[in-house]
């Protein structure tokens, strides 16, 4: 298991050729109380880059982007029942997708945890 | 996190700010307090059952002195000043000749003068409008050596009681001088009990060198918290107030901003002092015509999925045909439901009417409702 950043603030973690992807510690921070979380369509197949969902906190909305292309493979029905998740546990009960990954090796453009703590501080 | 921009002006209040932890935004050219760690849910529902603290030092406060004043601000706002008895506060417009609203404030009369506050992004303008409109006829002080602090929630009369006896017995829109005891200061204030939030409170006047002092007594109080500008704004659009920039501005009138019951008789059709206000003539027409009349109006919206709809969100009638725009919109975290304000032909504007807001090109029902969106609770003895 692989957890990998992107510029967006958002964490895949990489298990063989699929990923779990949600928003960061600092994204969540930034936003304030996540309010509403629009998911994508389970079966959809984005690229990377792609506008996947949205999060919203009470002061502002931020697209979540693709971080990798691929196939949507599940959603976070209790996120979108809860999206407090969001803020309460970003890392864990609060991930967004799933995505079975098209282009693996999209993945090396991404953070590492240390590239990521220095890119979030700055 | 980088600093502000060091344009920014700073609040007497700043290093307390910061010492408790807030995240600093700009605002109306100030360096402000959006939130602070417990965050803008918790800020909110606090406001709403305790006791929440604002700095709201970046809002204009200015005098009117002289025998003409009352009169004389008459004539820039479609409100009875003159006949306001001392001890009250009053809700004002500044208009523009074509009935536009340039601000909107609050004035309270005074024995020896009239106390206006204005909104802080307008307050330069609003001073030089005033002084060149009826600089002659009154002086026109502006008070920038005061602070200016808000206690609002259901519990704010218990904490400032406890240190400023007396204020337990004024009722929504009076006001005075007290002195609030802060450990061993005697710090003199006058305030009023009103504000932006729906909820009983106080808004309080104090020389920006005790502001700092005032705060934190208020802060020692066991049911009183900071609260940020994210849930005063929050707090407000569910009290169904408009925020000057978003839900009103100098292409809105106070007719098509549902404003009209800050207009008294008096200065209406057949009023003792009718018109005689900038933009009479198109307002009073307005008035007259009734709801009809009107290209547009300011209405409140309830979506009907659990979806916020924000600002500049397109609103349509059912068949898909533009019919305005969201001006101010948040999931309200206390009526817990997507809320909003926005501008509809007064066709769209009656209540119960169902139309969609186009939110990421899908669109969201909407139906109109009255507002406030959550109960008022001042204080009226």
């Amino acid at each position: 298991m692989t957890i990998k950043y992107t510029p967006d603030h958002e964490w895949l973690n990489i298990e063989g050729g699929s990923a779990t992807v949600g928003i960061t510690h600092h994204a969540q921070d930034a936003l304030g109380d996540v309010v509403f979380v629009d998911l994508p369509e389970v079966g959809a197949t984005l690229a990377a880059k792609d506008i996947a969902g949205v999060v919203e906190s009470v002061k502002a909305a931020a697209d979540v982007y693709m971080p990798v292309s691929g196939e949507i493979t599940e959603v976070n029905e209790a996120l979108r029942a809860d999206p407090s998740l969001a803020n309460s546990d970003p890392l864990g009960a609060g991930w967004f997708f799933k995505v079975k990954l098209s282009n693996p090796a999209e993945l090396d453009a991404l953070m590492d945890e240390t590239s990521y703590t220095s890119y979030s501080a700055a | 996190m980088a600093s502000p921009p060091d344009n920014l002006l700073l609040t007497p209040l700043n290093d307390l700010h910061i010492a408790l932890g807030a995240r600093m935004v700009p605002f109306a050219g100030y360096s402000m307090p959006v939130q602070y760690p417990a965050g803008l849910m918790a800020e909110h529902h606090h406001t709403r059952t305790a006791a929440g603290l604002f700095d709201v030092s970046h809002m204009g406060q200015l005098r009117l002195v002289g025998p003409d004043a009352a009169a004389a601000f008459e004539s820039l706002i479609p409100v009875d000043v003159i006949d306001l008895p001392v001890g009250k506060q009053r809700y004002g417009l500044l208009l523009n000749d074509e009935g536009g609203i340039i601000d909107d404030l609050m004035f309270f009369k005074r024995e020896s003068d009239i106390f206006v506050i204005v909104n802080g992004a307008c307050k330069v303008g609003d001073i030089a409008h005033i002084q060149s409109k009826i600089g002659a006829r009154c002086q026109v002080i502006p008070m920038p050596e005061r602070a200016l602090l808000a206690l609002q929630g259901p519990q704010a009369v218990n904490a400032l009681s406890r240190l400023a006896p007396g204020v337990e017995k004024l009722v929504f829109m009076t006001g005075g001088n007290f002195t609030v005891q802060a450990g061993t200061q005697a710090i003199e204030v006058f305030l009023t009990r009103s504000g932006y939030t729906g909820e009983d409170g106080f808004e309080i006047s104090v020389h920006a060198s005790q502001a700092q002092a005032l705060a934190k007594a208020l802060l020692a109080q066991p049911e009183v918290k900071p609260i940020g500008l994210g849930a005063r704004n929050s707090l407000r659009l569910e009290a169904g107030l408009p925020l000057y920039g978003n839900d009103i501005d100098t292409g809105t009138t106070p007719v098509e901003a549902a404003l009209g019951w800050a207009m008294q008789k008096v200065r209406r059709t057949e009023g003792a002092r009718a018109g005689g206000f900038p933009g009479a003539a198109k307002i009073l027409a307005q008035l007259a015509a009734g709801a009809n009349g009107l290209e547009r109006k300011r209405v409140g919206l309830i979506a009907l999925e659990r979806i916020p709809v924000r600002e500049h969100t397109e609103l349509q009638d059912l068949s898909g045909q533009r019919i305005g725009e969201v001006t101010s919109g948040l999931l309200g975290p206390t009526i817990d439901k997507p809320v909003a304000m926005g501008y509809v032909p007064p066709a769209f504007a009656a209540l119960g009417t169902r139309i969609n807001a186009i939110v990421r090109g899908k669109p969201v029902p909407m139906e109109v409702v009255a507002m406030p969106f959550v109960p008022t609770r001042y204080y009226r003895g």
